[in-house]
């Protein structure tokens, strides 16, 4: 493990809010290193900064102080159009409400992020079906986001995130808004594809579920990092938690 | 003076001359394709058929839009088609039809309470057309994030939004013009009988058409100019908030 390329480099983030007239500090120093393909999930209370660090890292806001490199690129260098490009082919997003868009079928909510890469539209076609094979969606092709379940509605937000072959995956609590067992299967999935396709995920989540599922286990309080744990560890930490 | 321009001057030269040393994206392989203006795109044909298929999905909403359009370019398409027949008929030289005219009020040249309710209602509809877009914007703010997210630009949705607006304005200026000109010329006849017709410079009419779609088509775009800049430079972020 210890050649492993790290794909991810976040050294000293700090993140300041304006509430008000207060300033609310949401990151107070965060260090960290996401290597590629690990399943890394950052799991914290509401309103310890999880989500901050975690837009962070997916170049969605930037930090007061400190720097987040992604592939030793430090992106608040990039330009509008080189953070689109980031988020078109390097950063694959899953949200927690699945962000489908509606107007679109399933194949062309998964074709989007293609179309926008230049790929040809036949093309987009052939592997859009294909991803949606992937997530056991192929007869649905040409159904709109109402018509689908929640679970499959984020089975087509996982294939749309894989559209253009990303090296990272950042899922927001992806199985906030699902029951327990579509959320499980949608962990398993995810899990899958980590494997398989050695693509990084970076999930922010309350759900235990998910722990099994990790590589490693970042944990987040009032915005510190307090622990890190490999997934070795993690197993007897489960138990405490249930026992507790 | 100087002191002001020298910083500009200078940012400018650094700027292209880092455009030529980072030819590439900073994550692309040395051997992948360094031309960056084929990276991220949306082709104006597929753009077209995103904003149809938003228009089509939110039908009742943009007729509302499209409605007070209607209402307005046809008023002002009455007001010059209705000037068209009186001055057809009073340089007709019938001392008849002057005189009948003249009952009625005509001033040749149009008067100038006329012409002010016509921009007051022309004014209206423009207010009426931003905050309907404004709203439409709003509604579709985690539409739009999504979208960043994926890797659009800010041009791509300020393209959508102002392709949009044109297919409303094209649709409400046709319908409004052809309307306004159907009730002038009818109320024309129920006035003046069968002359208001048979004198009706055809020339002018045609002008006055084609005058009232382009003043049309230039509110819709005028009215939508504003929201869709909010929507262009709304930050991808917005699409990770969770609330509705």
């Amino acid at each position: 493990m210890a050649d492993q390329h790290t794909i991810v480099r976040v050294t000293g983030v700090k993140r300041n809010f304006k509430l008000g007239s207060t300033d609310v500090q949401a990151l107070k120093g965060v260090d960290l290193e996401i290597f590629a393909g690990e399943y890394l999930s950052i799991m914290g209370p509401s309103g310890s900064g999880k989500s901050t660090l975690f837009n962070m890292i997916g170049g969605l806001d930037k930090p007061t102080e400190g720097k987040v490199y992604i592939d030793e690129v430090d992106i608040a260098q990039l330009d509008a159009f080189e953070l689109a490009w980031l988020r078109n082919r390097k950063i694959g997003y899953i949200f927690q409400t699945f962000n489908l868009i509606q107007v679109m079928t399933a194949l062309e909510n998964i074709t989007l992020p293609m179309i926008f890469a230049g790929v040809h539209n036949d093309a987009a076609v052939a592997k859009g079906i294909e991803l949606l094979d992937l997530v056991g969606l192929h007869k649905r092709y040409n159904h709109k986001p109402q018509e689908l379940s929640g679970g499959q509605q984020q089975r087509v937000a996982i294939a749309r995130a894989l559209a253009n072959d990303p090296a990272i995956i950042l899922a927001d609590e992806p199985t906030g808004n699902l029951d327990l067992s579509t959320g499980e299967e949608i962990i398993k999935l995810m899990n899958d594809l980590s494997k398989e396709r050695g693509v990084t995920i970076i999930t922010a989540t309350h759900d235990y579920k998910m722990l099994n599922a990790s590589d490693r286990v970042v944990w987040i309080e009032d915005g510190l990092i307090k622990k890190i744990e490999h997934r070795d560890q993690l197993n007897i930490d489960v138990g405490c938690i249930s026992m507790a | 003076m100087v002191h002001g321009v020298e910083p500009w001057v200078e940012d400018t030269f650094l700027s292209t001359e880092q455009d030529m040393s980072k030819n590439r994206i900073p994550f692309q392989n040395q051997d992948e394709q360094p031309d960056i203006a084929a990276q991220v795109v949306l082709p104006f044909k597929k753009s077209f058929e995103i904003s149809l298929k938003s228009l089509k999905s939110r039908f009742l909403r943009n007729m509302v839009t499209v409605t007070s359009l209607i209402l307005a370019v046809s008023f002002l398409a009455y007001v010059l088609v209705g000037a068209d027949i009186s001055s057809g008929l009073y340089h007709s030289g019938d001392l008849d039809l002057i005189k009948a005219l003249e009952k009625t009020g005509y001033e040749p040249g149009g008067s100038a309470k006329e012409r002010w309710i016509v921009i007051l209602s022309l004014l209206v509809c423009t207010v009426g057309i931003i905050n309907a877009q404004l709203m439409a914007v709003t509604e579709r703010f985690r539409e739009i994030g999504t979208m960043k997210c994926l890797g659009a630009l800010d041009s791509f949705v300020l393209r959508l939004f102002l392709l949009e607006a044109s297919m409303q304005g094209t649709t409400g200026a046709l319908l409004g013009s052809i309307f306004g000109a159907i009730i002038a010329i009818l109320v024309g006849m129920l006035r003046f009988g069968l002359d208001a017709v048979t004198m009706l410079p055809l020339n002018e009419v045609g002008m006055s058409l084609f005058y009232s779609i382009g003043v049309g088509f230039g509110l819709s775009l005028l009215g939508v100019l504003y929201p869709a800049f909010i929507a262009a430079r709304m930050r991808p972020i917005e699409a990770m908030r969770t609330e509705e």
